[in-house]
């Protein structure tokens, strides 16, 4: 290879480990802290040492986390949430996306107009009302009748399922499908819910894992403001409300590093088991992650 | 197997009308093609017949029963796409019993008829195989292989080998019209292409903006042309169309003559100017030539050609050849 060439590659992998370096820089400070006592951590985070595995690492600040607060059930909370959100998301803004690409009816346009513009409305606005919404709406479970959604994982998930950004990632994908496909499928024989099931859907592949990984972000970061004015009861609350045991009177920073790292797990499994059909949409689409 | 009929059938999208008011019968068991340029409505025909395109107005009648409100899994069709539309995650087989699966058939029978017809399109070493591993000419197959499965009163082929190279689009020409012997189905084909028209049909239908000009075999068309559209449309080459003196002398506005009905004459002929192509098919030779008041007049010749460009051409033709039009329509009085 000419020496020109190899030079332009050196500098080209140069600018890309330089760009990992950043976003890595955060997640090994943080893993590199949680090992740390916090004396040391604080000395330490004025230098490169904040990022090296030095001086008195133990595994320590893992232990006092778990001793602190519920972090299993914080993190099976959270999952179990995150995870049936993701699962009715997915098919019923699929279906949403699906009547607005392949049928046709009356005010179609306009009701996707609607839907695109809740894009802007912060969920910071309609907190209150749907507070009050919640609270005053029964809810039929095991436990029987109750006049309240407070305090339970269904208030939780139900008022994130449908959203207009997984709405709006379904509606650009099922454009570029063939529309041979679907009329194919239609003189086959197959109902439009068959041509949904058994056409459309094992085609998504790419978006499915796109939608997901996306609204696993949204749900499992974002669980703060909502989980706050709505759970009251620990054994209802998520990860993020868990963060409220360590910033008491004594704040120790190892052993909330400790405890960012471990909810940081599920997020880390769940992006890499998706990892490869989510690169393969944003590579087809265009979509921006 | 069944008939088509449709019966003053129109289609607008929107204030475009596409189909204007077209009846036309298709007879039972006929390979039908519909034929005609860009944009002349022959696919959404075939897309009204299917009932993926609604109508606007008019009747569709396919083996008696009016289908013009059925839904398309309804009207006991099957249709062969371009693009041949197969389910990319499914195998050969489980594309060709497509149908039959949610007909909600049982699995042995579905796989006793996959395999009837696998064998009658020579797919049985593929059945196995995700369409993205097939070729072209295979791909094909499996997409009327898919159409046969169901047993249709009607197959429906919009353009299907528009997307195979020059021998292939042979070769299956060939098994298309063999396969319509074998199973005797009522197929409806759409083409651009005069020559797969000519090739494969027992009727033509030549199409121009949504209306039809004129409906007969193949050899009809191409000997008695009704319009001067069609004259033009039908045969490859092209008719040659004159005007002016020489038309005149027929009592027309406009002569037609076929290449293959010009000689070349050693001695002044009716035409008489310069060559200024030549093209060399093996069994015949065509020559282009540059005639003073005309456009440029093609003429075929069998075998090779002893000629170049720029030599002094002579031609003449037969009056029992010539077709004489006026205002756009054939005219068949004695002259």
């Amino acid at each position: 290879m000419p020496a020109h060439k190899l030079l332009g590659m050196a500098l080209r992998y140069l600018l890309l480990i330089w760009i990992a370096m950043i976003f890595i820089f955060p997640i090994v400070f943080m893993v590199i802290s949680s090992l740390k006592p916090d004396l040391q951590l604080l000395s330490d985070s004025s230098s490169l040492r904040a990022f090296l595995p030095v001086g008195d690492i133990s595994p320590t600040n893992y232990l006092s986390a778990f001793d602190r607060a519920p972090i299993l059930l914080f993190i099976f909370n959270s999952v179990l949430i995150t995870g049936i959100t993701i699962v009715f998301s997915l098919f019923l803004c699929s279906l949403a996306a699906f009547s607005f690409v392949f049928l046709s009816w009356r005010g179609q346009g306009v009701i996707f107009a609607i839907i695109l513009a809740t894009f802007i409305v912060p969920f910071e606005t309609i907190a209150v009302p749907l507070l009050l919404i919640v609270n005053n709406l029964p809810w039929i479970g095991l436990e029987g009748i109750k006049n309240s959604w407070i305090n339970s994982y269904h208030v939780q998930i139900i008022p994130f399922i449908a959203d207009a950004l997984t709405i709006f990632l379904f509606v650009q994908y099922f454009r570029d499908l063939p529309k041979d496909l679907i009329e194919a499928s239609r003189i086959d024989g197959a109902t439009w819910f068959q041509v949904y099931r058994r056409v459309i859907m094992p085609l998504s592949g790419p978006i499915i894992a796109t939608a997901a990984i996306l609204k696993f972000l949204m749900m499992y970061n974002n669980q703060l403001l909502w989980p706050i004015m709505v759970v009251q009861e620990e054994s209802y609350r998520p990860v993020m409300l868990g963060l409220q045991y360590f910033f008491q009177l004594n704040t120790q920073w190892g052993e909330i590093m400790a405890y960012l790292t471990i909810i940081t797990i599920p997020v880390l499994i769940f992006y890499l088991l998706l990892q490869k059909a989510f690169i393969a949409s944003i590579a087809s689409t265009g979509i921006k992650g | 197997m069944g008939q088509v009929i449709l019966k003053s059938v129109q289609k607008k999208f929107g204030d475009l009308e596409v189909i204007p008011n077209l009846s036309l019968i298709i007879p039972e068991g006929s390979f039908t093609v519909l034929v005609g340029p860009s944009g002349c409505g022959k696919s959404t025909i075939l897309r009204l017949i299917a009932g993926l395109e609604d109508a606007t107005g008019g009747e569709i009648i396919i083996d008696d029963i009016d289908v013009t409100h059925l839904e398309p899994s309804k009207r006991k069709i099957a249709m062969v796409f371009q693009s041949y539309a197969l389910y990319p995650h499914m195998t050969v087989a489980e594309n060709i019993g497509f149908g039959l699966t949610l007909a909600k058939v049982s699995k042995k029978d579905i796989q006793k008829r996959v395999n009837e017809v696998a064998k009658i399109l020579q797919l049985e070493k593929l059945l196995q195989r995700k369409p993205k591993q097939l070729s072209g000419g295979q791909r094909q197959r499996v997409a009327i292989g898919r159409a046969i499965t169901r047993n249709p009163k009607v197959f429906l082929f919009d353009e299907p080998l528009s997307n195979l190279d020059a021998s292939l689009r042979g070769q299956m020409r060939v098994e298309l019209t063999e396969l319509h012997a074998q199973i005797k189905a009522t197929m409806v084909y759409v083409t651009h292409d005069q020559v797969e028209a000519m090739t494969m049909a027992d009727q033509i239908v030549v199409l121009n903006q949504g209306v039809i000009e004129q409906v007969g075999t193949p050899m009809d068309l191409y000997d008695f042309p009704e319009s001067l559209f069609v004259a033009r449309f039908i045969g490859s080459p092209k008719m040659n169309i004159m005007e002016g003196e020489i038309a005149e002398k027929y009592f027309c506005q406009k002569l037609g003559v076929r290449p293959e009905h010009m000689e070349i004459s050693k001695e002044e002929g009716v035409l008489n100017g310069s060559i200024r192509h030549i093209e060399k098919l093996g069994a015949d030779t065509l020559v282009y030539s540059e005639i003073k008041g005309y456009d440029t007049i093609t003429a075929r010749v069998v075998g090779n050609l002893e000629m170049k460009i720029g030599d002094t051409i002579h031609l003449r033709f037969d009056k029992k050849h010539v077709h004489r039009f006026s205002n756009g329509n054939r005219l068949n009085t004695q002259f």
